[in-house]
């Protein structure tokens, strides 16, 4: 009984949240903003440019880490696994904004450097997680499989990936989420994106113009982190879905 | 790379100026960022589903990208005339910090064996013996762990946080895009990834120290 009202009091208050949230948005004249019909192309061509920022440097790197992941845990290789892990895990300490600046500087201005920066640093979780989810194939299932006659290539598709997928996938998310926040600092560097309206929209002092950039980029990090989820709901094998909902 | 040498050797004073600044604002959230972290960790550890709760909140803080965050955080703060500069910069930093904080805090302290813990108690140890001589030790370093990586970040996100003025090294790659000035870029993005390399370094050489002896032994013999 009592808990059924706090239930109800949490929500309402919730709701209530929202509801001052959106009186706020409309008091600056942010749904005018967003709704004007010069406006909102923009909006939309920048949201755009965000997406595709991510999405060409995620699907390069997504291969990339993955391949290099698999290699490295070949028995010809592995002997590179540890200085390859320890170069991956110095890149990681660099700051995104370093990466981006460092890309600039020689890369010049534009779409193709940023893009090249976020590819660079999206690269290593996903390597990282690859190696690490092979390696913790445990060895009698590796046995077992062989021992059933598969072939090395078999190996690895049939077991050996699909172990290790809910590892791999998430690198791919902590590599989504940093992507998609370092891609909000492309502006910076002449490639556009949300971060354009933000950085803007910080100079100007025009609020309604910095949040049409920092809601949609928070949402676009919040709808990337879901469609992981997702991901790993649909890709993991049944019998290795345990509760990785606490990390 | 003459120029660049040219450009440090002249600007020295500024570059060492700017690298304590970000120091400064790193230190002044880790503090805050601990104070707040730790507390919580130890007090989620007693209730499971709020556990659960207080984690996935701080991970939903983690996704919202540094510079949105900024963004957000002005028209909310510049009524109090703090939008700009260096506070709303700690703030982002120890909202950033909470989930290693706390997520380490909680798994350390959950992570003490209970038999370990009942040995102490049956030795007769007091309950703040226990939590001096038995927890405390098994569970520092994993919560320094936590830390390494808030301060990492913290050195990251800093570096973002002069675009809303609050100094720092970043000011050299914000200035230094704005004038076509690469040497100026190429200095800050450098000072701003040894820094970060060189915290990672010595944090990581703290949570050696603090882990006891017998851990590492331990982890020695289960292999």
């Amino acid at each position: 009984m009592i808990v059924n009202f706090l239930g109800k009091v949490k929500k309402f208050i919730v709701f209530v949240i929202f509801v001052l949230i959106g009186v706020y948005l409309e008091k600056i004249g942010f749904f005018d903003y967003i709704t004007d019909p010069y406006e909102y192309p923009y909006i939309l061509r920048l949201l755009k440019q965000h997406v595709v920022m991510v999405a060409v440097s995620m699907s390069l790197a997504t291969i990339t880490g993955v391949v290099v992941g698999i290699i490295l845990t070949r028995p010809k290789f592995s002997k590179f696994s540890g200085i390859v892990m320890y170069i991956v895990g110095l890149g990681q300490t660099i700051p995104s904004l370093a990466v981006l600046a460092l890309s600039l500087s020689v890369l010049g201005i534009g779409f193709k450097p940023a893009v090249f920066a976020l590819y660079i640093y999206s690269v290593l979780p996903i390597a990282r997680n690859t190696l690490a989810g092979i390696l913790s194939v445990p060895p009698e299932i590796k046995d077992a499989a062989k021992g059933t006659g598969l072939s090395n290539m078999r190996i690895l598709f049939e077991i050996e990936i699909p172990y290790s997928m809910s590892v791999i996938i998430t690198g791919f998310r902590v590599a989504l989420v940093i992507n998609i926040g370092t891609a909000a600092l492309g502006y910076i560097i002449g490639a556009g994106g949300l971060g354009e309206l933000i950085f803007t929209g910080i100079s100007l002092m025009d609020t309604k113009m910095l949040l049409a950039g920092a809601i949609p980029a928070t949402l676009l990090a919040l709808f990337g982190d879901f469609l992981c989820e997702l991901a790993s709901f649909i890709l993991v094998p049944k019998g290795l879905r345990t509760s990785s909902k606490t990390n | 790379m003459n120029s660049l040498i040219k450009y440090i050797s002249e600007n020295y004073s500024n570059i060492i100026f700017l690298t304590w600044e970000h120091i400064l604002i790193v230190l002044i959230a880790l503090f805050f960022a601990i104070m707040i972290g730790v507390p919580i960790g130890i007090f989620i550890t007693k209730y499971e589903n709020l556990a659960k709760k207080v984690i996935n909140i701080a991970n939903i803080f983690m996704t919202i990208p540094s510079i949105a965050l900024f963004g957000i955080m002005l028209p909310l703060l510049s009524p109090f005339n703090l939008g700009l500069g260096k506070v709303p910069a700690v703030i982002a930093l120890v909202l950033y910090s909470q989930l290693p904080i706390i997520r380490n805090t909680y798994v350390a302290i959950k992570n003490v064996n209970p038999a370990i813990v009942d040995a102490a108690k049956g030795t007769g140890l007091s309950r703040w013996r226990l939590l001096k001589e038995i927890e405390a030790p098994l569970a520092i370093p994993v919560i320094i762990a936590g830390v390494r990586t808030a301060s990492v970040m913290s050195i990251g996100i800093t570096a973002i946080a002069a675009y809303i003025g609050a100094g720092g090294l970043g000011v050299l790659i914000d200035q230094g895009i704005s004038r076509y000035y690469t040497e100026m870029v190429v200095t800050g993005a450098i000072m701003v990834s040894i820094l970060a390399i060189f915290v990672d370094g010595f944090m990581a050489a703290l949570e050696r120290i603090s882990t006891p002896k017998g851990v590492i032994l331990g982890r020695k013999l289960g292999k």
